[in-house]
């Protein structure tokens, strides 16, 4: 084989792999039931620092992806705090992570519906797309070991959160 | 008196004209238009520009905001960076990955010049004639043919 074929399958082999990289890197993933769910830090909604699902191993979390432009969210947020009112603390929370939206807008959305639940703040959408979300709202409910225990693409309501949340949680009669 | 009187007038001509010093502060230095053309709708994966869903109003007005407080291209499109990350933004940066999008294209234009001409040469090469063998074709026509050629001419009368 001469010099100038050994050159020529280089220059493919190296295209083929720019591609390739391009396309892994651009890719979508998600998390399926039973996988551990992403705890990469994200910075607060409110207030200074970072947070991170990794903060709440030990609970069960309800992590619910949402943004002020979206309207399933403004419908969904009063049941939400509902229910973190009626089972939020030491073995259970709602964590908010506000997706692909503008910070001041999120906090006015926090304010309006007034949600007391945490709340994170993932502007380039990267957790979002970790979890493979494929829009707002999405809803992942995580065991206290960190894994994915169910999810709901679309908003939930008080039937869905008392039927198939509530029970799951300790010290639940159901 | 007549002094004062003009040094009044001066002053309150100054009092009463419009003064853009304030103004200036918040002229605009870009347009909705020209910063939409440049950055993303991140959730539609569209330009900003031919997008109209509801994220990417918000992003509009948010835009809108900065460019009626005077803020510069630049400060907007960082101002959109910290809001939404790099992807924000419709051009390349050039780092990381992103670089290749600026490396590629001149590397291979470069790439295709050099073959191109290679090609060229070896092909104005394999079309040169070979070299005769035999020598070389006289110079003028042979003694016979130029006895030949003048007794054709002097059967003109020219």
């Amino acid at each position: 084989m001469g010099a100038r074929s050994v050159i020529a399958i280089l220059a493919v082999l190296a295209f083929v792999g720019l591609l390739t990289f391009g396309l892994l890197s651009k890719g979508s993933s998600g998390i399926a039931i039973g996988e551990v769910a992403p705890a990469s830090p994200l910075p607060r909604l409110e207030g200074n620092g970072d947070g991170s699902l990794a903060d709440y191993r030990g609970r069960w979390v309800l992590v619910n992806f949402w943004a002020s432009w979206c309207g399933p969210c403004r419908e969904e947020a009063p049941a939400l705090e509902r229910f973190q009112g009626q089972h939020g603390g030491p073995r259970f929370t709602v964590l908010g992570v506000d997706s692909r939206d503008l910070s001041g807008d999120g906090r006015g959305f926090v304010k309006r519906f007034g949600l007391s639940y945490p709340q994170l703040r993932d502007g380039d959408g990267a957790t979002a797309h970790d979890f493979g979300t494929t829009g707002v709202p999405e809803n992942y409910l995580i065991d206290p070991q960190g894994k994915v225990r169910a999810l709901v693409r679309g908003p939930v309501d008080e039937e869905y959160l008392e039927s198939e949340v509530a029970p799951l949680l300790p010290g639940s009669s159901s | 008196m007549r002094r004062r009187a003009t040094l009044a007038a001066l002053l309150a001509l100054a009092l009463l004209a419009p003064v853009p010093l304030s103004a200036s502060a918040a002229t605009p230095q870009t347009s909705l238009s020209e910063i939409s053309s440049e950055v993303m709708c991140p959730v539609c994966g569209t330009l900003l520009e031919l997008a109209e869903s509801p994220q990417a109003q918000r992003e509009k007005a948010f835009v809108s905001r900065l460019v009626a407080a005077g803020r510069s291209k630049d400060q907007i499109k960082d101002a959109l960076v910290a809001e939404y990350g790099t992807e924000v933004l419709a051009l390349p940066q050039g780092s990381g990955f992103d670089l290749s999008a600026y490396v590629v294209p001149v590397v291979a234009f470069l790439i295709a010049v050099v073959a191109l001409t290679i090609g060229v040469l070896k092909w104005r090469r394999a079309g040169d004639p070979p070299d005769r063998e035999g020598p070389p074709a006289a110079d003028g026509p042979s003694p016979e043919d130029a006895e030949r050629l003048d007794a054709d001419l002097a059967r003109y009368d020219l």
